[in-house]
């Protein structure tokens, strides 16, 4: 369970979470984006498609990030949900809070 | 990060006509043993059985989601106390009932996270998400034990 950090050529953040973003390790993505806003990075993609699972503490912990890179004028978007995790954000009506794409390609494209 | 302890499960044959399982395990209430809870109960609910993706991944999310209530809220995250989750198993169905030393709350007052104000909060999801795929959910009158069901298939 880790995150993996890197930035491509038109500057964007791509935060990747490699196993679960939950109670125990969401604070650590949050401190990994804030420093990026903090070195002026206004871009960032936060990519599932190696995500099993993310509990409602992970929930909260997108939607606080992605308001604060908004407040920043920056925006954050996520990629690769898988089907379960798609569904939980569905039912929890944040797929309307997010741009939302189903892998890094297409979320990158434009962005 | 890795639990320092290994959690101890008590599995006996239900007593009587009920055929099945009863699992039972004391959980210290520190968020870091959640995983590993979710993870050894998830194999004592579908020993021997098939589930689908669905319906694993949604005994995973009844049993994070108010193990981390009972964790944080019931128990206030100190891991000198402990929760208590006491499961039922059989052939079609799994009951689980997580009981913390709590004062216990309202599940009536907390607030719908998918209202127009309640979306863009950060907290208040777990037990929304805990009703919506649940088959059955219910609480004791003090509100620090929950119980829900769902298929084992």
């Amino acid at each position: 369970m880790s995150f993996t950090r890197t930035t491509n050529a038109a500057g964007v953040a791509i935060v990747g979470i490699d196993g679960q973003l939950i109670v125990g390790n969401r604070q650590e993505l949050k401190a990994l984006v804030q420093d990026g806003l903090d070195r002026g990075e206004r871009k960032f993609l936060i990519d599932c498609s190696k995500t099993g699972y993310i509990d409602s503490s992970g929930l909260g912990a997108l939607v606080s990030l992605s308001k604060k890179v908004r407040e920043a004028n920056g925006e954050l978007r996520i990629a690769g949900l898988n089907e379960d995790l798609r569904a939980l954000f569905e039912l929890t009506k944040l797929d309307t809070l997010f741009f939302i794409s189903p892998n890094a390609t297409e979320a990158l494209a434009g962005f | 990060m890795t639990a320092p302890l290994k959690l101890l499960v008590r599995r006996t044959p239900n007593r009587g006509a009920a055929e099945g399982v009863s699992v039972a395990v004391d959980v210290p209430a520190d968020v870091r043993f959640i995983e590993e809870a979710v993870e050894l109960l998830a194999r004592h609910c579908f020993a021997g059985a098939a589930p689908c993706q669905r319906t694993s991944f949604r005994l995973r999310v009844l049993l994070a989601e108010s193990l981390t209530n009972s964790i944080l809220f019931g128990a206030g995250g100190d891991p000198s106390r402990s929760v208590h989750v006491a499961v039922q198993v059989n052939a079609e169905s799994i009951r689980l009932e997580i009981t913390d030393d709590g004062p216990g709350f309202d599940p009536a007052e907390v607030p719908d996270p998918t209202s127009p104000e309640g979306v863009g909060r950060p907290i208040g999801r777990g037990l929304f998400l805990i009703k919506n795929l649940a088959d059955q959910v219910g609480f004791n009158p003090q509100g620090n034990t929950i119980w829900m069901t769902l298929p084992r298939s």
